[in-house]
């Protein structure tokens, strides 16, 4: 398991090439990466992602760790950024190997569920109406529902 | 013991961090005392639907025991990923 939070850039092609190259064994590889979305109507100037530095790393372990234990994985990836971002820029990748597709596709859906609402980071958008922290969705809770056991958002 | 805030109770208060000398039983207690404290810690919670709270590190409920905590945390809902 490899776990990462950081304020620099990373190479998404350079981390899923120097992945996979360290899968012996498996035979499937999947990335997902989030990166800093513009609303459309252009207005966005920068996302600054604040985080709770001593809880992120051991709440990303934890995700990684249970989503080793319930799928078939070779190794898991996680890369979540923090800071200042500009639009199109690289919030974030996970990746994910295992013998045979279903798994590693599963297992990264999983993670990108639970990473959405249950590591502790805040996004905040700047707009030219100023800056605005992002609203949690009700879908994104919805979506952990369908993994079964997932532990319940405990105040929620 | 230390309270951390983050995002925009952090902002609402004022502050990153308490340090709080004597820890109530619960965090409920302590969200009473710090509602308490001043008219922006009182606004910070007012809707306990909108925040969560992590005790030494990990998510738990506003029930939640204080008994030898080191660390509390309090934040909105989480946007990750």
């Amino acid at each position: 398991m490899d776990i990462r939070v950081q304020q620099a850039a990373f190479d998404l092609g350079g981390e899923a090439s120097h992945f996979a190259a360290n899968q012996q064994g498996q035979g499937a590889i999947v990335t997902f990466a989030g990166i800093v979305r513009d609303l459309g109507q252009g207005d966005l100037h920068a996302m600054e992602i604040e985080h709770y530095p001593g809880m992120t790393d051991k709440a990303l372990t934890s995700i990684a760790e249970e989503a080793m234990k319930r799928w078939a994985l070779g190794d898991v990836l996680i890369i979540h950024r923090f800071g200042h971002l500009a639009p199109q820029e690289l919030i974030m990748m996970v990746a994910t190997s295992s013998k045979h597709r279903k798994d590693a596709f599963e297992a990264a859906e999983f993670l990108m569920d639970y990473l959405k609402s249950r590591a502790p980071f805040w996004k905040r958008e700047v707009t030219n109406k100023g800056a605005e922290w992002v609203a949690a969705r009700d879908e994104d809770e919805t979506a952990l529902s369908r993994w079964g056991t997932a532990k319940k958002d405990p105040a929620g | 013991m230390d309270v951390l805030y983050f995002a925009w109770v952090r902002e609402r208060i004022g502050s990153p961090r308490d340090v709080i000398e004597t820890p109530p039983a619960t965090v409920m207690d302590l969200v009473e005392e710090l509602r308490g404290k001043e008219a922006r810690y009182a606004a910070a919670f007012a809707d306990l639907d909108a925040l969560r709270v992590a005790v030494d590190q990990e998510l738990t409920d506003f029930n939640a025991s204080l008994g030898g905590a080191r660390e509390v945390a309090f934040f909105p809902p989480m946007t990750g990923g």
